[in-house]
């Protein structure tokens, strides 16, 4: 064995401080405190490189120096496990951020933040990512202070603990949540640039939870006289939703876990009621209570908010169902296409109603449409990924996706959206997107119809 | 609490009892829900404490009073900060107050809410039907930063001041339990909800009808409406909002689009930017932000109260400059910039209170 360890550090030995010396030892972590501090001094400044599209290579060229010259990640020691004991995603993946749309709204505890749609796969959003709503601001609240209370129209008006709801037979299931003023700004015309900013009050995740229909027996709710639940929230807003006696018996949770840990604070976290395909703003966070009852509630965000402003001035109140949609994500609004040629054309599609059943793309405005091949798993009252085949000749293009559910709904264009709810409303806009690409390549957020 | 019987439950449990009493099996694993005792009961008080919303038949409604001008008060004091002093700012939240008449109250619906309104807002009591909306809400949820600290009584009061800035109430009126029903009945747009049961139904059927048409579809393909050249960019870069690898990149709007066809300039250049966190911190910014200081207060300039810079201008040199800012920011104020006072801050720390208040005897920069 070499007497001169400080070179040791970065090759295989097999657990070598069980068989040094004391002074070797310490020549040993001499020699990894400095390559600690090159690591760290690496890491601190990311900065820009350049493009890396494959492009031919010259004539005569002998390579790329990528693979031309080692470098350093594989003729050095990499870090140790548990560096980072909760792990975050790469320094280069640090764009992909939930952002705010400027002036969208005038507090920032009653805001939103947009999850990066353009940049996502498959149909689970990380939950560092999921959307943000937050009528009063969000907390991080004690666990072991959190209670449940179920009252009203029960025979046993109960509290429950989180250890008693996590005792209880639970159910995990992946569902999305939208929020129903996703798409809002575009009821009149094109305000904004990216998917991120159009579809970004989209998430989905998978839920793990009680059933509110197992709690509600517990309790012994009157089966003959309830008609509604409210749900209202702990925090400074107690947010408070009526929900229908039917959508609570069917497939609500009392959810806990997200994407196989506790819920974010930002998200509810220990407890949020889950209502598949029904807006966000019924997804209770930090829910302390369900009332069982036998008639609406109105509360100020069933009466003033998340209410639709029909063409006659009336309002329509208590429309929560998230009606089919869909969305390319890639190419998308503000992307740059770097050439011609192929691409794979991706997007979301989504029903509060059940499962995506079809879903067409269109390249020319729709005028034609393709089938786009749905990737599994399809599942119900969830994002559902689709991919289809494109070969960009350089011309402009509009890009156009179209979702049907299981229920043979057809996604609807905005003019045929506008033609019934007019322009002056805020929520539930569903309507078909369009992507303009342009010969320069870049992408940009258009209406054609 | 009500009481009721369910018999076949009951029935099916007793003969479940029985029947693994005399088999003496393993009971655990036969009993239909045997999580069911799981939990414990709410007591009344418990109930009582959590049980607050309010009905729009005033199911849940607590007996009280409040005369407008109590309300006033209450208003002046804790709300006209963020809401103005007649219900009518617009620079924090939506207006409450403003856009109802009188032909409205008589008839139960907003004509400004009508096609052809040029009213600029809808505000909350152009939309609300329903008046035990508001006061459950103003009882949840207000004052914005200390939410349920208002008596039942404030609650009454401040409601009935919205009410007459509205003309729904005169200004004399004393709102109670009593007669909030008669109220009810002058609500400006109290016939204007509808309900369409298809879109609270998840089995329902939707409103807009749309065919899936394959191929030479009737469109016209002309773009009806695209992205105006202000808004390019009013998000920020979004090359910087995109990934650095892949076949698509994120477009620098800090530029004018590229004039020249696909392919023909080098590809851009790839950055990656990290996005400075909204919040965390102890630094004064994020303080400010995280208390919602800047819904008021501009850098340099009065939203609601003074600007950061013009409170230094006023105080330059006060020996105790920093402690009594500290002081007015836990305490809050009123008279120096203006009729309305700024609200006491209770959840802002002395440290944080501190931190804030050297950033602004620093130059608030």
């Amino acid at each position: 064995m070499s007497k001169d360890l400080s070179d040791v550090i970065g090759r295989v030995l097999p657990a070598p401080e069980n068989h040094l010396s004391a002074e070797q030892l310490e020549q040993a972590r001499k020699a990894r405190r400095r390559f600690m501090g090159k690591a760290l001094a690496m890491g601190a400044g990311v900065a820009a490189s350049a493009a890396a599209t494959t492009r031919a290579l010259a004539a005569g060229d002998e390579g790329e120096d990528v693979i031309l010259r080692l470098p350093e990640h594989s003729t050095g020691l990499g870090q140790a496990v548990a560096t980072d004991p909760y792990g975050k995603p790469s320094k280069w993946e640090s764009n992909l951020q939930r952002r705010q749309s400027p002036g969208l709204t005038r507090v920032p505890q009653a805001s939103v933040s947009f999850t990066p749609l353009q940049g996502l796969f498959g149909i689970i959003t990380p939950s560092g990512l999921h959307f943000e709503r937050h009528h009063q601001g969000w907390w991080d609240i004690d666990p072991s202070k959190h209670r449940l209370m179920i009252n009203g129209m029960v025979q046993r008006e109960r509290v429950f603990t989180m250890d008693d709801l996590m005792r209880l037979p639970s159910v995990s299931r992946i569902h999305f949540i939208e929020c129903g003023a996703n798409s809002a700004p575009e009821w009149g015309n094109v305000a904004l640039p990216s998917v991120q900013y159009t579809h970004g009050m989209v998430s989905c995740s998978e839920f793990t939870g009680v059933l509110l229909s197992t709690l509600l027996e517990m309790c012994g709710y009157d089966k003959k006289k309830a008609r509604y639940v409210l749900a209202e929230g702990a925090d400074g807003s107690s947010m408070t939703r009526t929900i229908d006696i039917e959508r609570a018996m069917d497939d609500c949770i009392v959810a806990w876990g997200m994407n196989g840990e506790m819920l974010r604070p930002e998200n509810g976290y220990p407890l949020r009621l889950v209502v598949p395909g029904v807006q966000g703003v019924s997804w209770v966070k930090y829910l302390r209570r369900i009332e069982v009852g036998d008639q609406k509630w109105a509360t100020k965000d069933e009466a003033v908010h998340y209410i639709d402003h029909m063409p006659d001035g009336t309002h329509r109140q208590y429309t929560g169902i998230q009606e089919c949609k869909s969305v390319i994500t890639t190419p998308s609004g503000g992307q740059m296409l770097l050439d011609k040629g192929y691409y794979n054309v991706t997007g979301l599609a989504w029903s509060g109603r059940g499962t995506i059943k079809r879903v067409d793309v269109s390249v020319d405005g729709g005028r034609n449409w393709r089938t786009a091949r749905l990737e599994g798993p399809v599942l119900p009252k969830a994002l559902t990924r689709f991919n289809i085949d494109w070969v960009w000749d350089g011309k402009p293009a509009v890009l156009q996706s179209r979702a049907i559910d299981s229920t043979g709904y057809v996604q609807p264009k905005i003019n045929q959206l506008r033609a019934v709810r007019g322009t002056r409303s805020i929520y539930h806009q569903n309507a078909i997107q369009s992507w303009l690409v342009s010969e320069n390549g870049e992408v940009s957020n258009v209406q054609v119809y | 609490m009500m009481t009721m019987t369910y018999p076949r439950r009951t029935l099916a449990r007793l003969c479940a009892a029985t029947l693994f009493a005399l088999a003496a099996g393993p009971a655990a694993w036969a009993q239909a829900t045997p999580w069911h005792d799981i939990g414990r009961d709410a007591t009344p008080a418990e109930v009582k404490a959590w049980d607050i919303d309010v009905r729009p038949d005033f199911k849940g409604l607590p007996k009280g009073s409040g005369s407008v001008s109590m309300g006033e008060e209450v208003w002046i004091g804790k709300c006209a900060a963020c809401h103005g002093d007649f219900g009518e700012s617009n620079e924090v939240f939506t207006p409450i107050v403003g856009g109802t008449t009188q032909a409205d109250i008589e008839r139960g619906r907003v004509k400004n809410l009508e096609l052809g309104s040029t009213f600029p807002q809808k505000t909350t009591m152009m939309k609300v039907a329903t008046v035990s909306t508001l006061w459950d809400y103003i009882n949840r949820a207000m004052p914005w930063n200390a939410p349920k600290t208002l008596s039942t009584d404030e609650v009454y009061g401040v409601l009935a001041y919205i009410l007459s800035l509205a003309d729904v109430v005169p200004p004399d009126y004393v709102l109670s339990d009593q007669n909030i029903a008669e109220v009810q009945k002058r609500m400006p747009n109290r016939n204007g909800m509808v309900f369409h049961e298809p879109l609270w139904k998840v089995s329902g059927k939707g409103d807009v009808k749309n065919v899936a048409c394959m191929k030479d579809c009737p469109v016209d393909s002309k773009v009806r409406s695209s992205l105006p050249d202000f808004a390019r960019d009013a998000h920020g870069n979004i090359q910087e909002q995109n990934r650095v690898i892949g076949p698509i990149r994120g477009a620098d709007t800090t530029q004018p689009p590229p004039s020249a066809p696909v392919g023909s300039a080098p590809p851009p250049k790839v950055t990656v930017v990290a996005a400075a966190p909204a919040g965390g911190g102890a630094d004064a910014k994020a303080l400010l932000g995280s208390n919602a200081c800047t819904a008021c207060h501009g850098i340099n300039s009065k939203i609601v109260g003074p600007g950061f810079n013009e409170v230094l201008a006023k105080h330059q040199g006060k020996a105790d400059l920093v402690p009594y800012l500290v002081g007015k920011i836990q305490s809050g104020g009123s008279g120096i910039y203006g009729a309305v006072p700024m609200p006491p801050q209770p959840q802002i720390s002395e440290a944080d209170a501190r931190t804030i208040a050297e950033w602004i005897a620093g130059g608030a920069k």
